[in-house]
């Protein structure tokens, strides 16, 4: 690997997709539908915009068909200092879509000296997800749900994607994944416009208890293995990741509020 | 018929590294130390866009001195190649030695093989997250290669800042004390830099994963004063 000189107009700019490209490193060509059984799916992820700014959580349930793969995998990561992306989908494709995300933030900031607009971020994913059209289009759909504060605003936003790429800025909450449905009936139900973050998390807990409670491709809570939603908060100091034992402490509280379904 | 005119290799070495040498002494020195909790980097640079001091990647910084868009675009295609590394490897695989390296075989390569050389003076420092094995690379623009583990000058009167700087500098020096023996240096006895005239950045161990940090404005002016 030599030192990466241009000609200027060969240049690939701030880019680092760009830049891949020049290499020769670029996304491979997808032939042919894959079987959805033989690929690991993610899915229950959620965003709620609070008046500190922004919740986003996801369950840790992977399934490949009706199989669980995975147990504890993480879809909910930050993009950089002060947004997060959580993902839901195929779960290869949109961890590269995360890594690839990340890095394009940095290396943009990196190669300009000074980091993108909020707005910016949204739209540099809007065409990560269009790119990745053709490989949905074959079963390896990616959608991926962006959040952030912006400085500029002095608030927070989140935004929702479908797979065309096409980005959508949502006030209130968005989620994503099979479970998606009965979680946002959950959160539409508790959301007040006055909802502070703290709340906020105790509504995901619940959001996410209750998709999986419908949703076999959603995991639960799980005690006896110790692993809990990933849950960050997004606000004017950055993304910050709860610890497990915090989430632990909300379920329990859930739980006891739910009290005895056995009649239910 | 013409007689093809000789030049012996020693005078086309001679002086191309004079119109080099020239060329980087017209611009304002650079300079980078290690101290208790990392690496300063700072130079003399009245510019609040034109920058001389960058990141690199998580632990590597860059400084340039000589002409701009020459420097500026090796600090480009390092930011890119280090991007690349961390990519298709890992995080911890991206070292400065070898980005250093890099750096050498290009100026080399045009001290020797192209119209002119490049008119630049690099620095490429990196901190070690564990500490005790910070290292500074100094490159000449001729593709010389040096690594110290105290302070490097680099630009115009690189010689008489070093001389300044030996006298004041030692391992282990507070942040503090840090900037206000290299920003002394720099300025000399007689005359006083402000915080406007300087660009300064460390490479602070302090546990984050990108360790690079701007100082300016207000938070410099009380490190200075």
């Amino acid at each position: 690997m030599t030192l990466p000189l241009f000609t200027p107009d060969q240049d690939p700019g701030p880019s680092f997709l760009g830049l891949l490209e020049r290499m020769g490193m670029g996304p491979p060509d997808i032939t042919g539908p894959l079987e959805a059984g033989s690929v690991t799916h993610g899915t229950t992820v959620i965003a709620i915009r609070t008046t500190d700014g922004v919740v986003m959580a996801g369950d840790r349930r992977a399934t490949s068909g009706h199989l669980i793969s995975h147990r504890s995998i993480e879809k909910v990561f930050p993009a950089d200092r002060h947004s997060g992306i959580a993902i839901a989908g195929a779960a290869g494709p949109a961890m590269e879509m995360v890594r690839l995300f990340q890095l394009q933030l940095e290396h943009y900031e990196k190669v300009e000296g000074s980091p993108l607009s909020l707005e910016g971020k949204a739209n540099q994913l809007s065409q990560m997800v269009r790119g990745n059209l053709a490989a949905a289009m074959q079963g390896l759909v990616v959608i991926p749900l962006f959040a952030g504060w912006d400085e500029r605003l002095g608030s927070g936003r989140l935004f929702q994607f479908d797979i065309t790429g096409g980005r959508f800025e949502e006030r209130d909450y968005a989620a994503a994944g099979s479970g998606s449905l009965h979680a946002s009936t959950v959160i539409k139900l508790r959301h007040t416009p006055d909802l502070d973050a703290s709340t906020a998390v105790d509504v995901v807990v619940e959001a996410l208890f209750e998709a999986a409670d419908e949703d076999s491709a959603t995991g639960g809570p799980d005690p006896i293995r110790g692993i809990f939603p990933v849950i960050a908060t997004i606000g004017p100091d950055g993304f910050e990741r709860m610890a497990d034992e915090d989430v632990a402490a909300r379920t329990t509280v859930l739980l006891e509020r739910l009290g005895d379904r056995s009649d239910r | 018929m013409n007689m093809p005119l000789y030049v012996s290799p020693e005078q086309v070495m001679k002086d191309r590294a004079d119109y080099a040498r020239k060329g980087i002494a017209r611009g304002r020195a650079a300079t980078a130390a290690t101290y208790a909790d990392g690496v300063l980097l700072c130079a003399e640079n009245p510019s609040n866009t034109l920058r001389k001091v960058s990141e690199i990647y998580d632990s590597i910084g860059f400084v340039g001195v000589g002409k701009y868009n020459e420097f500026d675009q090796l600090r480009i295609a390092g930011v890119r190649h280090a991007d690349l590394k961390g990519y298709s490897f890992s995080r911890e695989d991206v070292d400065a030695r070898w980005l250093a390296n890099q750096y050498a075989q290009i100026l080399g390569q045009y001290f020797t093989h192209e119209m002119k050389p490049l008119e630049v003076e690099l620095l490429v420092a990196e901190m070690s997250p564990e500490g005790g094995d910070d290292r500074l690379f100094h490159l000449l623009y001729d593709g010389t290669v040096m690594d110290t583990t105290s302070y490097v000058v680099i630009g115009g009167e690189a010689e008489a800042i070093g001389v300044r700087l030996d006298e004041n500098w030692s391992a282990g020096l507070q942040l503090r004390e840090a900037i206000q023996v290299a920003v002394g240096a720099l300025a000399g006895p007689d005359r006083e830099l402000a915080p406007d005239d300087l660009e300064v950045a460390v490479l602070a161990r302090d546990g984050e994963r990108r360790a690079f940090r701007r100082i300016e404005g207000d938070d410099l002016g009380g490190l200075l004063g």
